[in-house]
């Protein structure tokens, strides 16, 4: 099976200790994983925004640069729903507009092939334990494309859970936004910073010591408010977790 | 729409006072936790309930596609039993319509209850140009109109009072509307909801015209249904001696046999009730029972120009339950006034552009209202797609495009502040299809990381405020691959 790391614009440029997580557990768990060159965005903060358009030729290239593997696998809820639940919606509409199957046809390999990490591990390979050690006291944050587009249900607390020295607690109000939501961060920053800080505080209030998602959007966006009300937490993506071992502990 | 929201700023800046407010946050937070709770598990008892939740969408879509036989037939049954049926084009029209009907029963006050589509189209405030005193009824309404106060919820349009401000309000405006508040009233439930049976008490026994909305229409009898808890409603609806019921044209359905879905969905999605207690039903006018004249007035104020857009017609299956303002956690935060309408939360975020258009700094604002959680969407009884509509109308924001205005084709220009945005994601776009030039940015970013401030000028100031950024790191992973993994043959 020829496995492709689609590791996400935001994580390429600011969270490359994620990418390295990622090829270090794929590796582990038997995995030969590529990284293509040529991926850049999946253009979902385009789309979102309202630029449609704009959006087409990312989805493209995207199909291009990944329609040839069985595989594509990446460490973002958000990112992995673009794929899956909006580049068939783009296709429709397109065709809407009276310009064709083209665009759908193009976009149609990689949907069903693209998956989250932990749906990857649990779906395709079968594992729920990755043989992963990370003694810290830990909280989950579902993240809404994850929980709602992708349903990614309980996969990811059935990894967390198989982590050895890993203490799970449960976060309150788990299922609700934590504010970012891309340029809403920005054109909302009010209400989304009011968002973010009830999210600290639940978390907070588990006594954990990390915070953990599948998406290091949000954990940008709750991290850069827990250095702002200076909380002892950190957040952590979730295969930086799966990556840890006993013989090489990530801190 | 309505006039009385007309010149509001943009929902960020509405929202902004909102946040600030903890007295007002607190009062909304309580009250949509409580009643979110317990629709999730009214929703629970029901092994069926996405079934029921398809059937309700199948039902609206259809009738949605066959709506203008739907309305003709609707008309013939309303008139052949006895009640006269006035289209309303627009506000100003269904205001004219309402007001010529209450002057021809030479009568200068009427009583009112649920209707939402009074408020979208402003009709108290015409009314009382032409010297008619319109009363809400609706315990909620009733706080509100007394209060000088805007609704902000569509099930509790005083979501936004506490009992001690009610208690004020009461005792400090009852007289000017009726009978008074009792000496002494306390903020105890019991005595605030006795201090407004008695004064609404009054304006029933008066009342010769009454003016109501309806949940639904059913179009092989012509009845109309309202669903309500207080029995105020069913008050307004059988004592006066005419009833005018505005209405809008979406709130059809087929036969009788349709409501046995809605009739389930809409208590548990609102009020989350396994039933609620009042449901009236009248149709046309009966000799012996009732009101001796019925109007209906149907209103399309922009409806069929929304029907007219494939994405967004959806929003036009709404039965006004309410639940996804209960789950949603913007609504939670900026409240119900920062939406600019009647129809506040996910739902008015779609609506009110639809209906109202684009053009206003609010109207070009309320996409963006969103963070795309998703909330909205899972708890809605005839799943409309709110985010996709959202994303649907944030396009129209910026690009402009194809739109339907009062029944013609115009191709709408995109809002005016969106250039540099449009240009930075044109930039982004390039620079995406580009690798080359992501590697560069990329590697500029890393090499001048020292010198990156952690607050950001422009528009980016507004995430700076509040939260710290992440500090770029020093190579990027592409750059990490290619000197870890170079020698291997990577694809494009
Ligand atoms: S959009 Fe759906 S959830 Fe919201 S009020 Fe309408 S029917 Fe209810």
């Amino acid at each position: 099976m020829r496995v492709a790391l689609f590791l996400t614009c935001v994580n390429d440029t600011l969270y490359p200790d994620t990418g390295r997580a990622v090829v270090k557990l794929l590796t582990r768990l038997g995995v030969d994983i590529d990284f293509p060159m040529g991926q850049t965005c999946c253009g979902q903060a385009h789309y979102n925004t309202g630029y449609r358009h704009e959006a087409e030729p990312l989805a493209r290239k995207f199909s291009d640069v990944f329609g040839e593997y069985d595989a594509i696998v990446t460490p973002s809820g958000s990112c992995g729903a673009m794929v899956r639940e909006l580049y068939p919606r783009m296709g429709e509409r397109a065709r809407a507009e009276g310009r064709g199957d083209g665009l759908a046809a193009t976009l149609a390999p990689v949907v069903p092939k693209t998956y989250e990490l932990t749906e990857f591990l649990v779906d395709v390979l079968g594992v729920t334990d990755v043989g992963a050690y990370y003694p810290h006291t830990v909280t989950y944050h579902p993240t809404c494309h994850g929980l709602r587009s992708l349903g990614l249900g309980d996969r990811p607390y059935q990894l967390l859970k198989a982590v050895k020295g890993l203490d799970l607690k449960e976060l309150p109000g788990a299922a609700e936004c934590c504010g970012f939501g891309g340029t809403f961060a920005v054109k909302n920053s009010d209400v989304s910073a009011a968002m973010a800080e009830d999210k600290v505080r639940n978390a907070g209030s588990t006594g954990a010591d990390v915070l953990c998602a599948a998406d290091n959007s949000c954990l940008m966006h709750l991290g850069g408010t827990m250095s702002r009300l200076h909380t002892a937490m950190r957040p952590v993506h979730i295969a930086e977790i799966l990556a840890s071992t006993q013989e090489e502990p990530l801190s | 729409m309505s006039g009385t929201f007309v010149g509001m700023p943009a929902f960020p800046k509405a929202a902004h006072e909102a946040v600030g407010n903890t007295t007002l946050r607190a009062n909304l937070k309580h009250a949509t936790h409580t009643i979110r709770d317990k629709r999730a598990k009214a929703v629970a008892e029901l092994d069926d309930w996405a079934l029921l939740r398809e059937a309700g969408k199948q039902i609206k879509d259809h009738t949605l596609r066959h709506l203008d036989t739907y309305l003709v037939q609707l008309e013939e049954a309303v008139t052949a039993a006895g009640g006269t049926v006035h289209w309303a084009a627009d506000a100003d029209e269904a205001n004219r319509i309402v007001t010529r009907l209450v002057k021809e029963t030479g009568e200068s006050e009427v009583v009112k209850v649920k209707s939402m589509a009074t408020q979208e189209i402003g009709l108290n405030e015409a009314l009382e140009a032409e010297g008619i005193h319109a009363y809400e009824t609706d315990l909620a309404e009733l706080i509100v109109q007394l209060g000088h106060d805007r609704p902000s919820h569509i099930l509790v349009p005083a979501i936004h009072r506490n009992r001690g401000e009610i208690r004020d309000i009461f005792t400090k405006e009852m007289g000017a509307w009726g009978r008074p508040a009792p000496e002494g009233l306390t903020d105890t439930p019991a005595e605030l909801a006795e201090a407004a049976r008695l004064h609404l008490r009054e304006k029933f026994l008066r009342a010769k015209v009454g003016i109501s909305g309806a949940n639904f229409m059913v179009a092989e009898t012509g009845t109309l249904v309202v669903v309500e808890s207080e029995g105020n409603g069913r008050m307004c609806l059988t004592l006066p001696e005419t009833l005018i019921s505005v209405v809008g044209i979406e709130k059809i359905v087929p036969t009788w046999r349709d409501l046995e879905v809605f009739l389930q969905t809409l208590p548990r999605s609102s009020t989350a009730e396994r039933m609620n207690p009042y449901t009236s039903m009248w149709t046309g006018t009966s000799d012996s029972d009732g009101p001796q004249a019925f109007h209906l007035v149907l209103i399309d104020n922009g409806r069929t120009d929304t029907l007219a857009d494939e994405v967004g017609r959806q929003a036009l299956r709404c039965i006004r339950c309410s639940a996804c303002l209960n789950v949603c956690p913007v609504y939670e935060r900026a409240g119900g006034h920062a939406y600019g309408s009647v129809y506040p939360g996910p739902i008015g975020a779609i609506l009110s552009p639809q209906l109202r258009g684009t053009a206003s700094e609010i109207d070009a604002s309320l996409p963006y209202a969103s963070s795309l959680c998703g909330a909205c969407y899972e708890v809605c009884p005839v799943a409309i797609d709110i985010p996709e509509v959202l994303v649907h109308l944030r396009e129209r924001v910026v690009q402009g495009g194809p739109a339907t205005r009062q029944g013609n084709k115009v191709v709408l220009k995109p809002a005016k502040g969106h250039a540099a945005e449009r240009a930075a994601m044109r930039t982004a776009g390039w620079a995406f299809v580009h690798p080359g030039a992501l590697r560069a940015g990329q590697r500029l970013a890393s090499r001048t990381r020292r010198f990156h401030p952690r607050t950001l000028p422009g528009p980016g100031r507004a995430w700076s405020a509040t939260r710290d950024l992440p500090q770029v790191p020093a190579e990027s992973f592409r750059d990490w691959w290619q000197r870890t993994h170079g020698t291997k043959e990577s694809g494009k």
